[in-house]
């Protein structure tokens, strides 16, 4: 009876976790094939096929896919911590009265969908836009600036996106310090900045690790963003996946980017779970 | 027994998603409802409701608005669509190989005989003998410009060749007012090929890399590489003074800056160089609800007038020849809409490649959008 509640849980991960994680490294296995569905199934007589796993290793094209992921979802995790450390510190030294407002005003952006707000960045950002339009007016540009389409875009389309999945850990780590403690460093001789640096920082440093990841794990396999704000040589491994699924119709090969995506992601996924168990 | 009791169950397992998210339209009671699946913005609402009052069959009419959805949802199987619009190449040809496709009846479609037969012929080389699809309508790959702007900064360049784009000092020159290209390796390649001079269907290497150089020479000037539906867009509301695209798209874009009336001229260049042909053909899934409904719809789509009412409203040519001359003077005599018999002797198709070819290309492809 006490193993009832384990149930549901068990269940979920089960259904929406483990089957479909099953079926794509099935998938990623399959031969590629000319019908309905375009791909055949590991079978007796000719094994399974690792075809698609060997083009991954083989075409740079892959290689640059996956390193541009990544070093777009650290750049996004980076700045992201850049801007929501000045911003939780703010809400976790705002008067108490004044936190929950600040904190839906965090929340705001996600009362708008996703779609929305970055159909609204592209009627900023392009030739005829706002922006260029504006410059244009005070007379400080003469040809509208190429904003959209652009590696800044992109980027400002992503920590546009994941600039409170940042916040939110950031602020729980940061109210959690006790102000005595920097109270304290001030009474044995140490100056405001000082004291920030030396014991606030550290403090806050596994709650900035949490953010960091948070940001980090879901930007990697980003596909909208890229596809929509960035320029066309992002192709980063969301838009490569979607281009193999739909345009090259080879679920093979899309599967095999999905299951390397992940196994990319095991690493900073495990470390994230460490830094949450010792909180 | 194990075996294939694990090799059924992992099958199931694989096309649970997909079932899922392709949710088959409900199956009518008692009515006789066809669902059709064509491309968004693409006929004459007139028609649809033309066609349920006489045959008092209802249609669910929905949309895609790329090939790559239509053929993602066919590809899951059981999609529960009795028309389809795919077009010529690639996807009509891989669906009949497919086996995704239901041979169409010709005692059922009286209206067939009104198709051209030259036209017909043209689609044999994706559909041998004609067997799945009829003609809806069809329209070349070209570049939707903004004279204007393209004027402004090239004043001696000649508007009716892919010059224009593919010569690198021109790509430069216009790289300030936005170049954008269609992402789709097979609707862009053939015309590269055949402005090198070289078979637009080559699967030969040196003219592949070829045409790969020539892309790249450009790669740095081009801003987007992007779906052709926003291709339009974004041509209509004057972002980009130079696209490669599909004849009808830059017409359309043409259409609605006029519309907009905010000083935007859109115009469109088919190639001297010739011009690649495409077709979007009527066609029923093998696994259809509806067939003997599809048909009648098909049929019905195949009138003159029916057709010009369709050309009228989408600015794209049929290839109903009684048709033409119920179509408006302004499109039935605009050659970028109608080629001229001259233009069509020179224009050409993309053919059907071995699967290695595609990958070949596909990779081609990729390269160019990461520009290396």
């Amino acid at each position: 009876m006490r193993r009832l509640p384990l149930i549901l849980p068990a269940l979920w991960l089960g259904l929406l976790v483990a089957m479909p994680l099953l079926v794509v490294l099935v998938l990623s296995l399959s031969f590629p094939a000319e019908g309905i569905p375009p791909f055949s199934l590991p079978n007796c007589a000719e094994g399974v096929n690792t075809e698609s796993f060997t083009l991954l290793l083989e075409d740079p094209f892959y290689r640059d896919a996956f390193l541009g992921a990544l070093a777009v979802a650290g750049g996004t995790g980076l700045l992201c911590l850049m801007l929501a450390f000045p911003m939780a510190l703010g809400l976790a030294r705002a008067a108490p009265s004044w936190r929950p407002l600040l904190l839906a005003l965090v929340l705001l952006p996600f009362w708008t969908g996703f779609l929305p707000r970055l159909g609204a960045w592209i009627g900023l950002l392009r030739d005829e836009g706002w922006i260029n339009g504006l410059l244009q007016s005070l007379g400080l540009i003469e040809a509208p600036l190429p904003l959209l389409y652009s590696w800044p875009a992109l980027f400002l389309g992503m920590v546009h996106a994941y600039l409170p999945f940042a916040v939110l850990p950031l602020y729980a780590s940061l109210s959690r310090i006790d102000p005595v403690l920097e109270e304290a460093a001030a009474d044995l001789g140490a100056t405001g900045p000082v004291a920030f640096l030396t014991v606030t920082l550290p403090l806050a440093l596994p709650g900035a690790a949490a953010a960091f990841l948070l940001v980090f794990i879901p930007a990697a396999g980003e596909y909208v963003i890229p596809e929509l704000l960035g320029p066309p040589s992002a192709q980063l491994v969301g838009r490569v996946l979607w281009g193999e699924f739909f345009q090259n119709r080879d679920w093979p090969v899309a599967a095999a980017l999905a299951v390397v995506l992940l196994i990319l992601l095991i690493l900073p996924i495990r470390l994230f779970q460490r830094l949450e168990a010792r909180r | 027994m194990l075996r294939r009791l694990l090799a059924a169950t992992l099958c199931a397992a694989a096309l649970l998603p997909i079932a899922l998210s392709a949710s088959p339209p409900a199956r009518a009671q008692q009515a006789v409802t066809l669902n059709v699946y064509n491309w968004s913005d693409y006929i004459d609402p007139g028609a649809v409701e033309r066609f349920q009052q006489e045959t008092g069959i209802q249609v669910r009419y929905d949309v895609f608005d790329s090939l790559e959805t239509l053929e993602g949802k066919l590809s899951a199987g059981r999609s529960g669509y009795d028309v389809i619009v795919p077009t010529s190449e690639p996807t009509f040809a891989r669906l009949i190989r497919a086996g995704a496709l239901r041979p169409l009846d010709r005692a059922g479609i009286p209206n067939w005989k009104n198709q051209d037969a030259t036209l017909l012929e043209r689609v044999a080389s994706s559909d041998p003998g004609n067997r799945f699809g009829a003609i809806y309508l069809y329209g070349s790959v070209g570049l939707g410009i903004r004279p204007d702007k393209v004027r402004a900064v090239l004043p001696d360049a000649s508007l009716d060749s892919l010059d224009l784009l593919m010569k690198p000092e021109n790509a430069r020159a216009l790289a300030g007012c936005g170049i954008a290209v269609m992402d789709s390796a097979i609707d862009v390649l053939p015309s590269v090929l055949r402005w090198l001079g070289r078979d637009p269907n080559s699967t030969d290497t040196g003219d592949l890399r070829a045409a790969e150089q020539a892309l790249l020479a450009i790669r740095p000037h081009v801003r987007a590489i992007t779906a052709s539906g926003s291709i339009l867009d974004a041509l209509a509301t004057g972002e980009y003074c130079v696209a490669m695209t599909y004849s009808g798209d830059a017409i359309q874009a043409r259409a609605r800056a006029t519309e907009a009336g905010r000083g935007v001229e859109v115009a469109y260049v088919q190639p001297k160089e010739g011009a690649q042909l495409w077709f979007d053909m009527l066609a029923i899934p093998a696994d259809a609800p509806n067939p003997e409904a599809a048909q009648r719809f098909i049929d019905f789509l195949l009138r003159p007038d029916v057709m010009a009412g369709i050309t009228n409203e989408v600015r794209y040519p049929n290839a109903v020849p009684a048709a033409t001359p119920l179509v408006e003077e302004a499109v039935r005599g605009d050659p970028n809409v109608y080629p001229t018999p001259e233009m069509l002797s020179r224009s050409f198709t993309a053919e059907v490649l071995s699967p290695q070819a595609e990958r070949a290309r596909s990779r081609l492809w990729n390269r160019f959008k990461a520009g290396r």
